[in-house]
């Protein structure tokens, strides 16, 4: 089993009565783009903060490429990159200027510096506005300089906080797959938080669920779909009421049962055929007109746990 | 070594000449009044470097300062790039120092263009044909130490402050009421000083006990900055 690329143990980080992080235990295989989900204020950023060494835990330790976080965190930031809760590029400086201060920081030659900036400002379709002052881009372009900028040096994970946070649909697309198609390419392990979970379920191989500050459940989308819900249905058509939905919560194959207007959506125990259900239905007086299957979203998955803890 | 050099190079860019051509009014404007105004105005006393000229040569560049420190630190943390700085592999020294060396030599540079232009202004004034350097060379090389000395002081407490300071206007509006505070107290210093030990001092004299008091500050506020500057605070503020 390779080694996690980021380890965590009951890693805590307390500002006063405030639990930010809470007894947080956590493992990141190399490769994959990690998802960290929570609500605003869960904690994520600070989490960041102390994988990077710039916040020390109150409790617990975390290793990062196999550095301690205490006592090797000036190891650790020399081999990521970073893209936090700001874009945090210069504007007064233009994008290749930007690019180019980095690659200097990681004490990368000229001429290398030089090839990555066109490579990078290529790909992401910057290359013509390489000369212009930063502070005259869009939020989207500064964006993507942003997570260029992050992949510069070739570090073999990045951490992005939240980089579509307050994005319009489109933007956030369209940083989306330029983040996607850069990070397949250049093969790189990424740690990204977020609350957007349809950013997670597109990029994500695994996710964590962190809560004020404490981790709810760690897994791959789909396995977390399921442990949290098994496999939906939903039934368009008229005629459904009471008797309708009492017949079908007998039944042992339905775990539960809404109606919604003019559909049912039922949730199953293990992979039923429709078949009867869909008969019951007729023969209580519904008309059906569409069955579709599916599963439960990793938004209902992350509701189901917001509301476990709230209760 | 390399990273005091990046950040040189990156504050040179960002702070110096990257504002087009408004950029350069401010250091223009300053050279002006220091190089052209004053010695056209001072005339052969320009030369001399009496009390007068030397407090202007300090004073001046030392003003500066007080814009480009607050922009540099409090700056970097009001537009968040400070942050993603922080999360690299630059050392906060590296960091510090480097916007201090881009400060104070601004501020140096000023002060030696200002010296040699004004000696030009002095020379074409007085109008004799023949050409004089500044009569007193100890005075000329005091200043230009005083001056890289006050701008060193300038700019570890504009550290200090800066670090203190949300905005960069806070950072500016309290560096400016702490350069009169100096100035009148520095005065108020001189008046205490009994008349007979001044006067049995030499000016020169005089310049090195006030370069002395300068370094002793400077090396007191330049340690408390590097101390100040830690990535954990700076997170945290």
């Amino acid at each position: 089993m390779p080694e996690p690329i980021i380890r965590t143990e009951h890693l805590s980080r307390f500002f006063g009565t405030v639990k930010a992080v809470d007894d947080l235990s956590l493992e990141v295989p190399a490769g994959i783009v990690f998802g960290f989900l929570g609500p605003n204020g869960a904690g994520k950023t600070t989490t960041i903060h102390l994988l990077l060494g710039l916040l020390e835990p109150t409790q617990g330790q975390a290793s990062v490429l196999g550095f301690d976080t205490r006592t090797q965190a000036d190891e650790i930031r020399a081999r990521i990159g970073a893209l936090l809760e700001f874009a945090g590029l210069y504007e007064r400086m233009t994008a290749e200027d930007n690019l180019d201060f980095y690659g200097r920081i990681y004490h990368m030659p000229a001429a290398e510096r030089r090839a990555r900036i066109k490579e990078l400002l290529t790909h992401l379709d910057l290359w013509d506005r390489r000369e212009d002052q930063v502070g005259q881009w869009s939020r989207g372009m500064k964006q993507k300089l942003a997570v260029a900028r992050a992949l510069f040096h070739h570090p073999p994970l990045i951490f992005l906080d939240e980089p579509t946070a307050g994005f319009d649909p489109v933007a956030a697309a369209t940083l989306r797959n330029d983040l996607a198609s850069l990070v397949a390419r250049e093969g790189v392990t990424v740690f990204l938080t977020t609350h957007n979970l349809t950013e997670a379920e597109k990029l994500c191989a695994q996710v964590g669920v962190i809560r004020q500050g404490k981790l709810l459940t760690v897994g791959n989308p789909d396995e977390l779909r399921l442990r949290k819900s098994g496999p939906q249905a939903e039934i368009v058509g008229h005629g459904f009421n009471e008797q309708t939905l009492a017949l079908l919560r007998e039944r042992p194959e339905v775990a539960h049962v809404e109606l919604h207007n003019s559909h049912l959506s039922i949730e199953l125990r293990g992979e039923s055929e429709m078949g009867p259900l869909v008969s019951l239905i007729v023969r209580s007086g519904g008309e059906v007109e569409e069955v579709r299957r599916g599963k439960a979203s990793l938004e209902d998955v992350f509701l189901t746990l917001m509301e476990e803890e709230n209760t | 070594m390399s990273d005091i050099l990046t950040m040189v190079w990156k504050e040179s860019k960002d702070s110096l000449f990257q504002g087009g051509r408004s950029a350069l009014i401010r250091p223009l404007l300053l050279i002006g009044i220091l190089g052209i105004a004053l010695p056209w105005r001072l005339g052969l006393q320009w030369l001399a470097l009496t009390p007068i000229v030397m407090v202007l040569v300090l004073y001046i560049p030392f003003i500066t300062i007080i814009s480009f420190v607050g922009d540099a630190i409090a700056g970097e943390r009001e537009r968040h790039t400070l942050e993603t700085l922080l999360a690299s592999r630059i050392s906060d020294r590296a960091i510090l120092l480097g916007k201090i060396i881009v400060t104070v030599g601004y501020a140096w540079g000023t002060a030696l263009i200002g010296l040699l232009l004004g000696l030009i202004v002095a020379n074409l004034l007085k109008g004799q044909g023949s050409w004089e350097f500044y009569t007193h060379v100890d005075l000329f090389l005091e200043a230009l130490a005083l001056s890289l000395l006050a701008g060193l002081l300038g700019v570890s407490g504009g550290v200090l402050i800066s670090l203190r300071s949300a905005t960069v206007r806070q950072a500016q509006q309290i560096l400016s009421v702490g350069t009169l505070v100096l100035v009148g107290g520095g005065f108020l210093a001189l008046k205490a000083v009994p008349a007979q030990a001044i006067s049995s001092l030499s000016t020169s004299q005089i310049w090195l006990i006030a370069m002395a008091v300068i370094a002793v500050l400077d090396a007191i506020l330049l340690g408390v900055s590097l101390v100040s500057f830690q990535r954990s605070r700076l997170i945290l503020s």
